[in-house]
């Protein structure tokens, strides 16, 4: 069979000596797939140790008098008090930007981003893909490893990575980075920009797991291991 | 294509791409109980370590105006235990070793007789809020030099009359704004604010601005971090 590969750096094999042929492809490269886990590691200690330190303050307002947005349950944090949660998210917040940095640097560097990046011409493929999902719609068409929505969404998850970092930077020396910080709207709204990118990451992460679980185990195998059989683009 | 692809595909070369993250079980000592406190504190002094690196000498932090104060009924106490230790003003002296060329004791007249300012600065705490006040006292610099301190030693060491303790790294002390407080909203500090003398230091988180200076040392090694930095807390937290 011949197919075009979709990256530069993807690698294809077929098999037909098998009884049933298949073929696999080399969708994520090594470091694409350290960084994801290292990543996912990160984010899953930052976001405990994070609720954490919010359990200290659990507020956007006054500290006096104080009004407690709502109190977040013990077991969803981690560090066990304030002082043992920001050892946790300080030293995590370093894994998670230079394994962030890796991964952009990687993508970049190599090309493989081409796969991955949404881009304006893209835009269009989003809504039917969408409607697919959403609203049973019909499939559109696979031609590349990522679709539009994917795209999307992987790129707005980068993107959230970066301004989590940048707000979180603000946080931890808002003197020294009082530039970036008046960007943000001061003290109080980069606190408050540091929460939202956290719900909003939390949303990816759960539409991405709903997603890997609808996709099955060839698909999760791929990120171990790098290699996809017989994915739906070259069907 | 790989040579072992050719002879026995799919399983071996997944297997050996698998391998490949082994690297990720390191993660696994952040959970031995054997390994994380030593991990944690490692990525804690790493932090402190490079904050230092990029921290500013003369960058201020930013002052405001007298309108954007928070009100002096709504600036917060958060002292760990108790609001008054007791302190008899009338008797109270500062005392002063270690490396300077002036030790003992002195007196607040004394203090304040030293070049005066007043800055409205941002107090920040670790829990996570924040007010603006107005401080007034000298400036801890003006105060190294009248003691005659070797400004090239690397901390200061601060005890409390609550049984508090804090520490101050040099560069950090000389720092323009590096304040030793002894108004708040131009009147004198009051007891629970930490009377008669207190540090102020908007360069750094909230805890290291010290209530109810007692004694003052000048010294390249500490026994003690901090009350909160010998709990776990950073103890270098510039801002």
């Amino acid at each position: 069979m011949s197919t075009i590969l979709p990256t530069s750096s993807a690698a294809q094999v077929d098999f037909e000596t098998h009884a049933k042929s298949f073929h696999i492809v080399y969708e994520h490269p090594w470091a694409v797939r350290f960084c994801h886990w290292a990543n996912t590691i990160s984010l899953f200690i930052l976001a405990g140790s994070g609720l954490q330190i919010f359990r200290a303050f659990p507020s956007f307002g006054a500290k006096i008098p104080q009004h407690h947005l709502f109190n977040v349950p013990p077991s969803l944090t981690l560090g066990g008090w304030l002082g043992g949660a920001l050892q946790w998210h300080v030293t995590f917040a370093w894994i998670y930007s230079v394994t962030g940095i890796i991964y952009v640097g990687y993508q970049l560097s190599s090309g493989n981003y081409r796969q991955v990046l949404f881009r304006l011409r893209d835009l269009r493929g989003v809504w039917p893909m969408a409607r697919f999902y959403f609203f049973f719609g019909r499939k559109p068409a696979q031609t590349e490893p990522y679709n539009s929505l994917q795209k999307l969404a992987y790129t707005v998850a980068v993107l959230l990575g970066v301004i989590s970092v940048l707000t979180g930077i603000v946080l931890y020396n808002p003197v020294q980075f009082s530039f970036l910080g008046s960007l943000m709207g001061g003290f109080h709204w980069a606190r408050l920009w540091h929460f939202g990118v956290l719900v909003a990451l939390v949303l990816f992460v759960v539409g991405h797991i709903v997603m890997v679980l609808l996709h099955g185990w060839n698909n999760l195998v791929s990120m171990f291991t790098g290699w996809k059989r017989n994915p739906d683009y070259l069907e | 294509m790989p040579k072992d692809l050719e002879e026995k595909p799919g399983r071996t070369v997944g297997r050996r791409e698998l391998l490949k993250l082994s690297p990720l079980l390191l993660f696994g000592a952040f959970a031995l109980p054997k390994f994380q406190p030593g991990l944690l504190k490692g990525g804690l002094d790493f932090s402190d370590r490079a904050s230092a690196q990029w921290h500013r000498k003369n960058h201020l932090a930013p002052t405001f105006a007298d309108a954007e104060l928070t009100p002096f009924d709504q600036f917060p106490l958060n002292s760990y235990d108790i609001d008054d230790p007791d302190v008899d003003l009338t008797k109270w002296t500062l005392t002063v070793d270690g490396d300077v060329h002036r030790a003992g004791e002195y007196t607040l007249a004394r203090i304040q007789a030293l070049p005066k300012f007043t800055q409205n600065t941002r107090h920040i705490c670790v829990e996570g809020w924040d007010v603006i006040g107005r401080f007034g006292g000298v400036r801890l610099s003006d105060f190294l030099e009248l003691v005659g301190a070797n400004t090239q030693a690397r901390f200061l060491y601060f005890d409390c009359a609550d049984g508090y303790y804090e520490s101050l790294d040099m560069e950090s002390a000389l720092h323009p704004q590096s304040m030793l407080c002894y108004e708040m909203y131009d009147r004198p500090l009051t007891r629970e604010h930490g009377a008669p003398l207190r540090l102020l230091l908007p360069i750094k988180i909230g805890y290291k601005s010290a209530k109810y200076l007692t004694s003052f040392r000048v010294t390249d090694v500490l026994a003690k971090a901090g009350y909160w930095e010998d709990q776990g807390y950073s103890s270098y937290y510039g801002l």
